[in-house]
């Protein structure tokens, strides 16, 4: 080979290299074997505790539910999984079709006019839509309800330092009254506490004022409660995760992103589109690229090129497998076991539920020794719940100390009966544990 | 791949039409489900006034109907498990199966669960920031930024933060990119707020410094530089570079996409840049997945690292592990200089691991060959094909070189028919039309997993397409013919949407106003 090339070493083909820099000693250890590298990696797994070791209660944007078995047999195919961003769309039929059935589905669900591609997360995706909004309607204050989920909010101020937006956060009951001169007014519901929000008023006050409605998520609660596309939202984002992608600690995940038909020129992200070959053939191919930052730089809706279309296309098959009823089934497991293990709990001594309305899937828990303390005194027992308070950070209107508990359909009772009886005895309440 | 033969697909209220393969919608009957969880009937829990009255037409389908449809979907698809995929800039190396396999280790983790129930996670992450420091010649690192352009978009906030704590932020407004930069540098840039000046490249192909110090000024926040370049060369004055923005006292942003070429060879961090990110997607092995995902790691300077996203893993001195803000004995710690968050914790983990396991299999010593290795193959593929199509800039190429088909254009076929006439070889394309300052352009990147027969028969493959244009250019227009589907009309696609399937061409979906 470097006969042919006409050098004599590998080294004379980096001479434009400073002298200086080259061949660094890099000090990150000597290499592995396969067998040593997984054992390796399995050594420190165990150091974690999975999910499913203990009773669980962790949720939000993010949740554990359960994954039907041909998933990830069928996505995790090396065609979908090895393949690059679909450029040529002759040899990349099966990740457009997926993507374009992914829009579809998703579509469906939210009952909105468009769908685009995937974002990376929820958060890039609430922060995103808030860009979107200020390029529609040229206002730059953003007004976010306080029940959004608090990573969405905090990715969202991290991108507003840069398009120096002016971001406020009330209680979703204020936000109609901040309609005046707003970009759009962002809603989540079911929230992060889990309560359910009319999002009606809020839409009707937005589109009253000149504003957008942008409405956060969560794919689950679509299939069970009114959609945004009926409910008045202007573009609707949310995690795609719970729609069979692991958890993952955090990541790869799926940003939904979707608009009414009418902005999709605004909109970022890739389109799969549908359209025909030379032969008259259906095909699909990414479109609308002229949103994009590869053809239009500086003046592109966003910068996003990677994105998440392997989690896009998790959902889609995911969506296949459960089936309208699948979903309906699964949704509608961890309503209900929410609901039976919120009575349990607000029956406790000291103990009551405080969500302002009507919950969907998970709730919130006060108690007399606080949140913080709750959490850690689970924790201790083996119990994983989220506290309120981890919610906040400086800058952020500091707000309740409650715990908070997600059910999905692999919540059992086993896993409620012991958060019942920890939470009990925790908070000194056995007798009413005794009496139920 | 072209074993799925086109076949009339009925299409619910459109009569019928010729596809590969029918979607999901129109392979569906009412009443097929499948039984991954346990059926519940009731609604009753949720009050009236909120319950869904909109229709949810969802597909109904049997299991074995969407295993076999997505095995042929699957099959229409060319991937690096299928063949070689060079595609410049995007470092379509062969992703190890190792890598999946211990990510899936961490598969059933929240990242919400407390850092006394995720040592394991934390002891990696720890150890794979101080590994990529030391690959880059950086201080410090985020791993949060989902991909490339989230992490330029990060570091430019930081800029923004860190030229504020200057009080320079409300007079630096630009940022200035080469003319052969990735289309996300002047995305990112704006996104942050910022102006975009670009400054064209010199003859060698090289910035041209006389060009950078004419645009350099007290309004400029910052510099953003891929080396090397997407020409594939080395900047051969890149400390100049540096010195000259850092003397108007902006930053230089590395662009890591083409990192691969330097591994074990040289490090940004010694050459006069801030940062860098790396897309561990292309450089660390982990698979592209159809588009995404990736993860986008930023690698920074001492100076920088007030500014980095929040939280940072702390290690005690007993081995064990904590983030700064979010330790369970108290409550979560001011957020100081940082920017904030840009994605929560330790961003795409999942992907992480993987790089993680790659770095581990590699080593010091695998990693040094690995840039070496894919160097030499670009040289070698350049050598092969340089007498046959005009090379853009006659200079010792590193992982990737850009050929122009300038004299085939002249003989009457363009890059895009070269692009398609190698699919019909067999391969995929390389990346078409980018760099945007070279006509015609074909960016080649072999990458170092290839062999050399593999290498030889590519070429060989561009030669045949080389010599048939000489015979009879007007021959590949057609191409391809071999592959699932010919050429598409993207310009119809565009100018009338069909971006979702309609159960029927009159229905409108559902709308809210």
């Amino acid at each position: 080979m470097l006969a042919r090339i006409g050098v004599k070493s590998v080294d004379d083909l980096f001479a434009a290299i400073p002298k200086d820099a080259r061949d660094p000693k890099l000090g990150i250890g000597p290499g592995m074997s396969e067998m040593e590298v997984q054992a390796h990696l399995e050594s420190l797994a165990r150091m974690d505790r999975d999910a499913s070791s203990g009773p669980f209660f962790i949720g939000g944007p993010i949740q554990r539910r359960y994954i039907p078995a041909a998933l990830p047999v069928l996505a995790l195919r090396g065609e979908f999984l090895t393949a690059y961003t679909p450029y040529q769309p002759e040899v990349s039929q099966g990740t457009l079709q997926a993507v374009f059935e992914y829009q579809s589905l998703m579509a469906e669900l939210l009952a909105m006019d468009v769908v685009n591609s995937s974002m990376y997360d929820g958060a890039s995706a609430t922060a995103e839509a808030a860009l979107m909004a200020v390029r529609l309607t040229g206002r730059k204050r953003v007004v976010v309800a306080e029940g959004v989920d608090f990573t969405f909010r905090r990715t969202l101020k991290t991108y507003a330092r840069g398009a120096e937006l002016d971001i406020v956060e009330v209680p979703a009951g204020e936000l109609a009254q901040h309609a005046g001169g707003a970009a759009c007014l962002m809603v989540q519901h079911p929230d992060a506490f889990g309560t359910l929000v009319d999002v009606r008023r809020i839409a009707d006050a937005a589109h009253a004022a000149g504003a957008l409605c942008v409405q956060v998520t969560e794919p689950h609660a679509c299939a069970l409660l009114e959609p945004p596309g009926a409910l008045g939202a202007d573009i609707v984002v949310g995690e795609g995760q719970p729609l069979g992608i692991p958890m993952s600690y955090g990541g790869p995940h799926l940003g939904i992103f979707a608009c009414r038909e009418a902005f999709v020129r605004q909109m970022p992200g890739r389109i799969a589109g549908q359209t025909v070959d030379a032969d008259g053939t259906r095909g699909f191919v990414n479109t609308l690229q002229t949103r994009e930052q590869h053809i239009r730089r500086e003046k592109a809706t966003s910068n996003i090129c990677t994105n998440e279309a392997l989690a896009a296309i998790h959902a889609a098959i995911y969506l296949a497998l459960l089936g309208p009823e699948g979903l309906r089934s699964a949704a509608r497991a961890g309503v209900s076991r929410a609901h039976a293990l919120a009575k349990r709990l607000g029956a406790l001594r000291g103990c009551r539920i405080a969500n302002d309305g009507p919950f969907f899937d998970r709730f919130t828990v006060r108690s007399e020794i606080g949140g913080w303390d709750l959490r850690l005194a689970l924790l201790d027992r083996g119990i994983q719940v989220e506290a309120t308070a981890s919610h906040y950070v400086e800058g952020e209107r500091r707000g309740r100390d409650d715990v908070i508990v997600q059910c999905t359909e692999l919540t059992s009772e086993s896993d409620a009966d012991a958060l019942v009886d920890a939470v009990a005895e925790i908070t000194g309440s056995r007798q009413a544990v005794a009496a139920r | 791949m072209s074993a799925i033969r086109r076949q009339p697909v009925p299409d619910v209220g459109a009569g019928e039409v010729k596809a590969l393969e029918p979607l999901l919608f129109e392979l569906a009957r009412a009443g097929r489900n499948g039984h991954h969880v346990r059926h519940e009937p009731h609604d009753d829990l949720i009050p009236r006034e909120y319950r869904r009255t909109t229709p949810l037409r969802l597909p109904e389908l049997t299991e074995p109907q969407v295993v076999r449809h997505y095995t042929h979907l699957a099959q229409l698809n060319y991937s690096v498990d299928t063949g070689m995929y060079p595609l410049g800039s995007c470092t379509m190396k062969y992703n190890p199966k190792v890598n999946d396999r211990t990510a899936a280790l961490f598969a059933d983790l929240h990242p919400r669960q407390s850092y006394r129930t995720t040592q394991g996670v934390l002891a990696l992450a720890y150890e794979l920031e101080r590994m990529l420091a030391k690959i880059t010649g950086m201080d410090f690192v985020t791993l949060q930024p989902a991909a490339g352009a989230q992490s330029e978009l990060t570091a430019l906030l930081m800029f923004k933060a860190y030229h504020a704590k200057r009080g320079e932020a409300a007079q630096r407004r630009r940022i200035i990119v080469p003319d052969s930069a990735h289309g996300t540098n002047p995305a990112s840039a704006a996104m942050c707020g910022y102006e975009v000046t670009t400054v064209k490249s010199d003859p060698r192909g090289n910035v041209d410094l006389t060009a950078l110090r004419a645009a350099l000024g007290p309004d400029v926040a910052g510099f953003m530089l891929t080396n090397p370049n997407t020409l594939g060369l080395f900047e051969e004055r890149v400390r100049e570079v540096c010195d000259a923005v850092h003397a108007a006292g902006g930053l230089v942003y590395g662009d890591g996409a083409n990192m691969n070429a330097l591994l074990g060879v040289a490090r940004p961090g010694d050459l006069g840049f801030d940062c860098v990110h790396i897309n561990v997607h292309k450089t660390f092995s982990t698979p592209h997945g159809a588009g995404g995902p990736g993860a986008g790691p930023l690698c920074v300077k001492a100076h920088l690292r007030p500014f980095l996203p929040k939280p940072w893993i702390v290690r005690e001195a007993d081995g064990s592990y904590h983030y700064d803000t979010a330790r369970e004995d108290r409550p979560p710690d001011p957020v100081g200089d940082s920017i904030g968050s840009i994605k929560q914790r330790l961003g795409n983990f999942g992907v992480l691991a993987r790089a993680y396991t790659y770095l581990k299999t590699l080593g010091d010593e695998g990693l040094a060959e690995t840039g070496r290795d894919a160097v030499l193959a670009a040289n070698y593929l350049l050598a092969l094909l340089r007498d046959r199509y005009d090379v853009a800039y006659d200079r010792t190429p590193m992982h990737e070189f850009v050929l122009s088909a300038a004299k085939q254009k002249k003989q009457g076929s363009s890059a895009l028919d070269i692009s398609k006439a190698l699919l019909d070889e067999g391969f995929h394309s390389p990346t078409v039309y980018f760099p945007l300052i070279v006509s015609e352009a074909l960016m080649i990147e072999p990458t170092e997993t290839e062999t050399k027969e593999t290498l030889d028969a590519f070429a060989a493959a561009l030669i045949r397409i080389a010599e048939r244009i000489e015979r009879d250019p007007a021959s590949v227009h057609e191409a391809p013919t071999k592959t699932p589907l010919r050429r598409l009309d993207e310009v119809g696609a565009a100018r009338r949407p069909v971006l979702r399937y309609r159960p029927t061409l009159n229905e409108r979906g559902v709308r809210g106003r």
